[in-house]
């Protein structure tokens, strides 16, 4: 459960940026989480209402945004079918994943005063 | 006003950050990684299921590295949740290590790797060996700092395991198949079968039968090893003549 560490780590993040900022409240969290990440979104929301309390987060919705894997190809830029041989049937490159390990903050919503 | 603070009418404003969550144990990742890049030392994570030979495959190796010639130090962090068993082994193996007691948590991270080497003489190894906890999935989020990961898959847990376990395959630069002498006993077990699973998750797939109780593999292994000792020698001997 790895989640736990996670959020541990988002709501450290959010607490120096809203006092950089000199939020009074957060209202929103939006996050980025990838098929491939490893991080499970139901549990990542679990551990969040569960470490929120009596932080900055107290008043803040998590948003959670689900990113699909896509492997491609970095020569000629096709989609690998998902479940196939990571490779290019083309160019017999070797796949690149495209998207879907983010693990990523991608924006917070505070109230200044 | 403020409900929180009473501050006045306050203004919600959106903060963009687009930035990783765990970037905080990415740069202690990467101060490791600069430490082991500078003094040449090939650092190793080491994962995989529980039981499934991580340690076994660490003891046969130190029998074969302790042979080459020029001797090679070797060293080991051996991660786990209760117990300092697998450092003893390791130790009883002549491989001197440190264990890492994690409690409840199911994985090594940067920081305890780097606070573990405040105790340990790294600097004068050829390798360092992270032996993570076993456990296929949290260990591969984080970044120790390492110069490769190896994930050990042993024979009994099946063909199927790369499909499964996706995040942990695809991060894998070696994996070494485990316990093979058990084969002849397991019918349903094929390696092409393993190795096709592992080239659907990984786009650089290199899989390596090994036992460590025949020594069958152990010198593929130790020569996949030896390379990477090789190309990081290079490397540390070019940043210093720069």
């Amino acid at each position: 459960m790895h989640e736990y560490s996670i959020v541990g780590a988002l709501i450290e993040s959010i607490e120096r940026l809203a006092r950089e900022r000199r939020a009074c409240s957060v209202r929103g969290v939006f996050v980025s989480i990838g098929e491939l990440s490893g991080v499970e979104p139901d549990l990542l929301a679990t551990a969040y209402e569960t470490f929120r309390e009596r932080t900055i987060c107290e008043t803040a919705k998590l948003t959670i945004l689900p990113v699909v894997a896509r492997w491609d190809c970095p020569e000629c830029r096709q989609t690998i079918a998902r479940g196939a041989i990571l490779e290019c049937p083309q160019c017999r490159r070797p796949a690149r994943l495209a998207a879907g390990d983010e693990i990523v903050l991608e924006r917070i919503e505070m109230e200044v005063a | 006003m403020c409900g929180t603070c009473g501050c006045g009418d306050p203004e919600l404003v959106p903060v963009e950050v687009h930035d990783r969550i765990l970037a905080g144990n990415d740069r202690t990742a990467a101060h490791n990684r600069e430490h082991f890049e500078k003094w040449s030392v090939v650092a190793i994570n080491l994962m995989g299921s529980p039981g499934a030979g991580k340690t076994a495959i660490l003891e046969a190796t130190a029998g074969h590295l302790r042979h080459l010639r020029g001797g090679v130090r070797l060293g080991a962090l051996a991660g786990d949740l209760e117990t300092h068993r697998d450092a003893e082994r390791l130790e009883k193996a002549g491989i001197p290590s440190v264990p890492i007691t994690t409690g409840s948590a199911c994985h090594l991270d940067a920081e305890l790797v780097h606070r573990a080497l405040h105790d340990f003489p790294w600097q004068d190894l050829d390798y360092l060996f992270i032996e993570n906890v076993g456990n296929l999935v949290c260990p591969a989020i984080y970044d120790l700092g390492q110069s490769a990961n190896v994930v050990a898959l042993s024979v009994t847990e099946g063909e199927d395991k790369p499909l499964k376990y996706p995040v942990m395959f695809r991060k894998a630069d070696l994996v070494l198949l485990t316990k093979v002498d058990l084969l002849p006993h397991l019918p349903d077990v094929r390696v092409e079968a393993i190795r096709d699973a592992l080239r659907r998750v990984n786009p650089a797939p290199a899989l390596m039968p090994v036992s460590a109780r025949t020594g069958e593999g152990l010198s593929e292994w130790i020569a996949w090893l030896e390379t990477r000792r090789a190309s990081r020698t290079v490397a540390a001997g070019a940043v210093s003549a720069s």
